[in-house]
């Protein structure tokens, strides 16, 4: 599905991902964990189309397609989600018609018709059921005063929504009470399918309870310096990072 | 506040929006020029009585020795008042006759501006006075509106008809003199609405005008007086388009409203004349002076959206004289490219606890220059009176401007004056933000200026509101690179 190859990106002449190279196929979950500032949100972010950075050598292609020349919303189009870090406030724009325009801006981009609204109404319901959303959450402004759970569970209401192919979740579970990680990641999981793939940008082993990784990516300075399999992630868990960037630093 | 399912399936409505274009009326000019001679003739030429004919002399008079107002925050060439055509009217049309009667291609411009002139809008509670260059052409519910005494009509027949009332009203909120612009509408105004609501009596549809600009080099000047008697109500639409033209086109309009005792006015305007293109050449000029006046318990509700006009000159307003009057304006003001808006309103606070709240929302892109100017005036005898203010400005682009002018005059101790201002720019997290839903970035603008504009929209009756959002989509189309 995902395949990212040798991929170097810079911010103002800054280099950041270091030749990073990844393979996720469908119906996989990776988690990619790693200290702070070592480039987890820059990978989402380049993965994502985000112009700010540059793509200075390698690639990163869905499903066999290079997606070098596409741009953000064509690459949402492809079936691309990211929940972000730090989600933005868009005042006196409703959750609810957030949704609808972004899907129907997606149905546009393939040639549908706006989804009839009986059809958006039964989809809101669903899926704000799933979440166990409050409806009258979804008519305030997105992320306007919004507690730092209330933007990570709505973050993953847009991701139901939207049905992507790939979904990447940057620290979707900072900020989360231990009920509101549970609700998360049990919509993660009954969204999760063959044909899909996730990747869980995360610190901590606590998510990885619930949404069990198949492989674990260590990133450090823009390059991946571990895989493995979910007991990576606990081995981190008891050990920290600094066994790793010493091995790395030899 | 609950959310309810009809909330949320109006919300998920979306409709068309069609604009711009030009159609061939014949029509009547009058030379060019202006001078005591013309006053007379559009006078004669609309079989005025004479008591109308001295009150347009007067008021010419008092023009020609007025200068035209320099202190408003935007730059323009003058308007050449000799170099403009004081009267326009289309030949084809008469009002007495029946729609058949009526020109075809007048009908399929109404068409194209969405106003279909039959029982579907009856259907939709709306009553039309379409005010094509000048002349008011079609009038539609009339008969609906008559049974409950209500009387909407062009003021050319309500001065032959109602001179009572019309000498009565006429130029009591806007005086003659009032200032340049008012007083050259004064003299020359070719026509425009006319609305009576008798005591009691809530009027049960939107009244709504259109006005367009059809023929070239001619000034519009549209005259309106809304009268609600005691304890009335009535909400008022008014509507505007204009095709693209390329030398400027003067419009200098007047708006009347009064609202005696216990009566509620709903003004509602959205503004589309043409701005001028990219380079910023061509556009309408926009002078227009709107007041109006609160009696006891009265309250009047200005609301507009302004998108259009290449210079626009604009402070609806309220006077309120009575005891517990309330006077409110919501604006949403969009420049774009070079076109220049000076808005805002002024709150006259004359009765005891009478209250104002005014929502300004201002979004400039381009190169263009956008000004909020406010006053609020507490008169000495104006006890306990209130005020709220709110003026927020969305930048975008680093080459327009905002500016705000809050003026505050208070002369009673008593009073409660708040006034909050932001300014906030597009942010490219919120863009990248929509981009990464699949919206794309044009899209993303119109969404978050809709979501900045929301306060101001709520206010517009639903059809209006959702035109207005697509006038805003419209008009920020190209801004950004
Ligand atoms: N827009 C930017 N401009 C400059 N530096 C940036 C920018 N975005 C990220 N960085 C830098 O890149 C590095 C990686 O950041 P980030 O990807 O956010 O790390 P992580 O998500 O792993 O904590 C950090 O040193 C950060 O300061
Ligand atoms: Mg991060």
């Amino acid at each position: 599905m995902l395949k990212i190859e040798n991929l170097h990106a810079s911010v103002e002449d800054k280099e950041i991902l270091r030749g990073i190279n990844l393979e996720v196929k469908a119906g996989e979950v990776h988690a990619i964990m790693g200290p702070n500032g070592s480039g987890k949100s820059t990978l989402a972010s380049v993965i994502a189309g985000k112009e700010e950075f540059e793509v200075t050598e390698g690639s990163v292609s869905l499903e066999g397609e290079d997606l070098e020349d596409a741009s953000p919303e064509e690459r949402a189009h492809k079936g691309v989600f990211l929940s972000f870090q730090y989600p933005v406030e868009i005042p006196g724009v409703s959750v609810t018609n957030f949704m609808k325009t972004a899907i129907n801006e997606s149905r546009k981009a393939k040639g549908l018709e706006d989804m009839p609204a009986k059809d958006m109404l039964k989809l809101i319901r669903e899926k704000s059921e799933l979440l166990e959303i409050d409806r009258k959450f979804l008519s305030r402004s997105l992320n306007q005063g919004f507690s730092g759970g209330e933007k990570k569970r709505n973050e993953i209401f847009q991701m139901a929504m939207l049905e992507p192919k790939l979904a990447i979740l940057d620290e979707t579970d900072s900020g989360l009470d231990i009920d509101a990680l549970r609700i998360v990641a049990n919509g993660v999981n009954k969204l999760k399918s063959k044909d899909n793939a996730v990747i869980v940008i995360t610190h901590y082993q606590r998510l990885l309870d619930y949404i069990v990784p198949d492989f674990v990516h260590v990133l450090h300075n823009g390059k991946i310096v571990k895989s493995g399999g979910k007991e990576l992630a606990l081995e981190l868990e008891e050990k920290g990072y600094d066994w790793l960037k010493q091995e790395t630093a030899v | 506040m609950a959310y309810t399912e009809e909330e949320l399936k109006k919300e998920l409505e979306t409709k068309e929006y069609e604009y711009g274009f030009y159609t061939d009326i014949e029509s009547e000019t009058f030379p060019i020029g202006l001078s005591e001679e013309i006053v007379i003739a559009i006078s004669k030429k609309k079989e005025e009585p004479e008591w109308m004919t001295l009150w347009r002399l007067e008021a010419f008079k008092h023009w020609k020795e007025m200068v035209e107002p320099e202190w408003a925050n935007v730059h323009y060439e003058k308007p050449d008042f000799q170099a403009i055509s004081y009267y326009s009217a289309p030949k084809k049309a008469n009002p007495n006759k029946s729609l058949d009667d009526v020109d075809p291609e007048l009908l399929e411009m109404y068409k194209k501006l969405g106003i279909s002139v039959d029982e579907q809008k009856k259907l939709q509670n709306v009553a039309v006075d379409i005010v094509m260059d000048s002349v008011s052409v079609a009038t539609t519910f009339k008969k609906t509106l008559a049974e409950k005494g209500i009387i909407f009509c062009s003021i050319s027949e309500a001065i032959k008809e109602h001179p009572e009332l019309v000498k009565k009203y006429l130029g009591s909120v806007v005086p003659q003199k009032d200032n340049f612009y008012a007083a050259l509408n004064s003299a020359v105004f070719s026509d425009g609405s006319f609305c009576y609501i008798p005591k009691g009596v809530r009027c049960p549809m939107e009244l709504s005008t259109y006005f367009r600009i059809n023929q070239a080099g001619t000034g519009q000047f549209e005259r309106t007086l809304v009268i609600a008697d005691e304890g009335s109500y009535v909400s008022y639409l008014e509507g505007c388009t204009a095709p693209s033209r390329d030398e400027n086109q003067l419009h200098a309009a007047v708006v009347e409203l009064i609202a005696l005792d216990d009566a509620e006015i709903k003004y509602s305007t959205v503004q589309n004349w043409f701005p001028g293109n990219k380079e910023g050449k061509g556009g309408v000029y926009n002078f227009v002076t709107k007041r109006g006046l609160c009696e006891k318990n009265a309250k009047i509700s200005w609301t507009q959206v302004e998108t259009g006009s290449a210079v626009t000159w604009k402070y609806p307003s309220c006077i309120l004289k009575g005891d517990n009057s309330i006077g409110e304006f919501y604006s949403i003001a969009v420049t774009n490219n070079y076109q220049q808006a000076d808005t805002g309103t002024k709150m006259v606070h004359l009765g005891k606890n009478t209250r104002s709240t005014i929502i300004s929302k201002g979004i400039s892109a381009g190169k263009s220059q956008n000004s909020y100017r406010g006053l609020v005036q507490v008169n000495s005898r104006a006890e306990n009176a209130r005020n709220f203010s709110q003026c927020d400005s969305l930048l975008m682009g680093n080459e327009c401007g905002a500016h705000t002018f809050p003026y505050i005059e208070v002369k009673n101790k008593g009073a409660q004056i708040e006034h909050e201002a932001t300014t906030s720019k597009i942010g490219e997290d919120q863009i990248f933000y929509c981009n990464q839903r699949g919206i794309d970035t044009e899209k993303a603008i119109a969404l978050i200026v809709n979501g900045f504009s929301k306060e101001v929209l709520n206010k517009l009756p639903m059809e209006f509101a959702v035109e207005a959002q697509k006038l805003l989509e419209i008009s920020l189309e190209g801004s950004v690179g």
